[in-house]
């Protein structure tokens, strides 16, 4: 991935600036519906006066509080639950089917039911996320912790480890790749809640609206900027959290 | 942890009943959890504790689940939605596998087409439905597009990635007998990517699954996930439970069936596990 970035190749750009080039054309001299291929600069122009009147920022700022406090919940449970599972075979024996069930429900099979219980309004919306972030973080911490190998563990016995000692300096930092690989699959599951949560729950400021109102409306520009603005935010969070799992996981010995 | 195998074999049973005896035990542990949850919810739904609107008794659940059978409800609307699935999964894989196939293969095909394609894979499913609603309207089209789009990432991805691990060792011998690119294709690197197309098909088909759920939600009169809508508007929560089990005995069947016919497409890998 990283190698990717850090390597520019400009025939990358070949087929966007085509794409482009054959939109701006086509809005130009009419080939298609004008309502539906709305001239590339609209869309730019739509951005500058989203960018200036503030709505921008008051929409990136609400959208991405909701998904970080969403995952937040999600990630946590998922964590806890999911080293729970693994370190107590009771437990897992116990819930781990029943967890197991519960996921194969499709994750929007469950806005009706939240919106039932939860309401439209920003606690419906956190459920949600929560929900989208819990199952990867779950998965990967338990699948995790369960990869620690048998001889580490027998080496903490010999060393007469307590409890805490061997999660802290064994468990823990052996699952650790792993278990940020959760919390990174974790974070993009909660961009998608979020604007699911946007979507589909009552209509609150965020990144989702001008997707909402240009489809109302019919405004091809502010469906086009939204989409844009959509991948640009999703785009920012995963290179983020590639960041900062490189970051947390220098120590390691390669 | 358990204490129950350890007395199994103190009774020094002969091992096959011992396994059957722990897997027993086993099942009945991962039964306890939902059987005690379920009489709680009827407890509290038989007190009254909390309104049966909110949370209606697991019997009315079931009632309502058998009577969507019984009424051909259930057949006709899962039908339909089955139908888009099958219809969006092929569109998509198609797309996925030939996209995928081309950027593995040529990495000049790559440059030119994995910034495109990395770009509309960053934008969720739902992103993507009111630019399909203003495109193709609400109707069937609308469904096979967000789903097949849906499909083709994943389905894609999988087959560059598998397609890249294939030992160059493997082309080399190719080459040296002259296999045409067809053939090299067919004979060299769709067997060896197999695995990884396999999975890629299979991410594919539970990414179905769940944006056909999406898009049923938000726009349709017919369908598994119209159904859910109904119930929600007319406050019907046992309706809605009901199709929440549909939809997920039906995403457990869709997945379990794909990895059956995995297993079975990739017998002839004599692998040691």
């Amino acid at each position: 991935m990283s190698q990717n970035i850090s390597k520019f190749d400009p025939r990358g750009l070949v087929v966007p600036l085509l794409l482009i080039a054959l939109w701006w054309a086509s809005a130009h001299w009419g080939w298609a519906d004008t309502r539906l291929v709305v001239p590339p600069l609209d869309v730019v122009a739509y951005a500058r006066e989203q960018f200036v009147s503030g709505e921008l920022a008051l929409g990136l700022v609400a959208s991405l509080a909701r998904d970080l406090a969403g995952f937040a919940i999600g990630a946590g449970a998922g964590l806890v639950i999911g080293a729970l599972l693994a370190l107590s075979p009771l437990t897992d024996r116990l819930a781990g089917p029943s967890l197991h069930a519960v996921k194969q429900v499709a994750l929007f099979a469950w806005i009706p039911l939240i919106s039932v219980w939860f309401g439209q309004g920003e606690p419906a919306k956190l459920v949600f996320i929560a929900l989208a972030t819990f199952y990867p973080v779950l998965f990967n911490t338990y699948e995790g912790i369960k990869s620690v190998r048998r001889e580490l563990a027998e080496v903490t016995r010999v060393f007469g480890f307590g409890r805490r000692q061997t999660l802290l300096r064994l468990v823990l930092p052996a699952a650790s790749p792993q278990i940020f690989a959760g919390l990174h699959l974790g974070l993009i599951y909660s961009w998608l809640g979020t604007i699911g949560a946007e979507y589909y729950l009552k209509v609150a400021p965020g990144v989702s609206t001008p997707l909402i109102d240009g489809r109302e409306h019919f405004e091809m520009a502010r469906v086009l900027y939204g989409m844009v603005l959509i991948g640009l935010v999703g785009a920012l969070l995963n290179a983020v959290a590639t960041r900062l799992e490189q970051r947390t996981l220098r120590w390691r010995p390669r | 942890m358990t204490s129950i195998p350890r007395s199994v074999s103190a009774l020094r049973l002969p091992p096959v009943l011992a396994g059957y005896l722990t897997a027993l035990s086993r099942g009945l542990l991962a039964l306890l959890l939902p059987l005690g949850l379920l009489l709680l919810w009827q407890l509290i739904a038989e007190q009254q504790w909390i309104s049966p609107q909110l949370l209606p008794p697991p019997t009315q659940v079931l009632d309502s689940l058998l009577e969507l059978y019984s009424s051909g409800e259930l057949a006709s609307n899962l039908g339909i939605s089955l139908a888009r699935v099958l219809w969006g999964f092929a569109a998509g894989s198609a797309a996925g596998l030939l996209l995928g196939v081309a950027m593995g293969l040529s990495p000049r095909v790559e440059a030119y087409l994995l910034p495109t394609f990395k770009a509309i894979s960053l934008v969720p499913v739902i992103g993507w439905v009111p630019l399909f609603i203003l495109f193709v309207g609400i109707e069937e089209s609308l469904k096979v597009l967000v789903i097949a789009k849906a499909v083709m990432v994943p389905v894609a991805i999988n087959a560059m990635k598998g397609i890249r691990n294939v030992p160059v060792g493997f082309f080399e011998v190719a080459r040296l007998y002259r296999f045409s690119l067809w053939r090299t294709v067919r004979k060299v690197v769709l067997p060896a990517a197999l695995p990884s197309l396999a999975n890629g098909l299979r991410l594919g088909l539970s990414n179905a699954w769940m944006a056909l759920v999406a898009v049923e939600l938000l726009a349709s009169s017919e369908g598994i996930g119209y159904l859910m809508v109904y119930g929600r508007q007319l406050f019907q929560l046992d309706l809605v439970m009901a199709t929440m089990v549909v939809i997920g005995v039906v995403g457990l069947v869709l997945d379990q069936g794909l990895q059956l016919l995995e297993r079975h497409l990739l017998t002839w890998r004599n692998s040691a596990y």
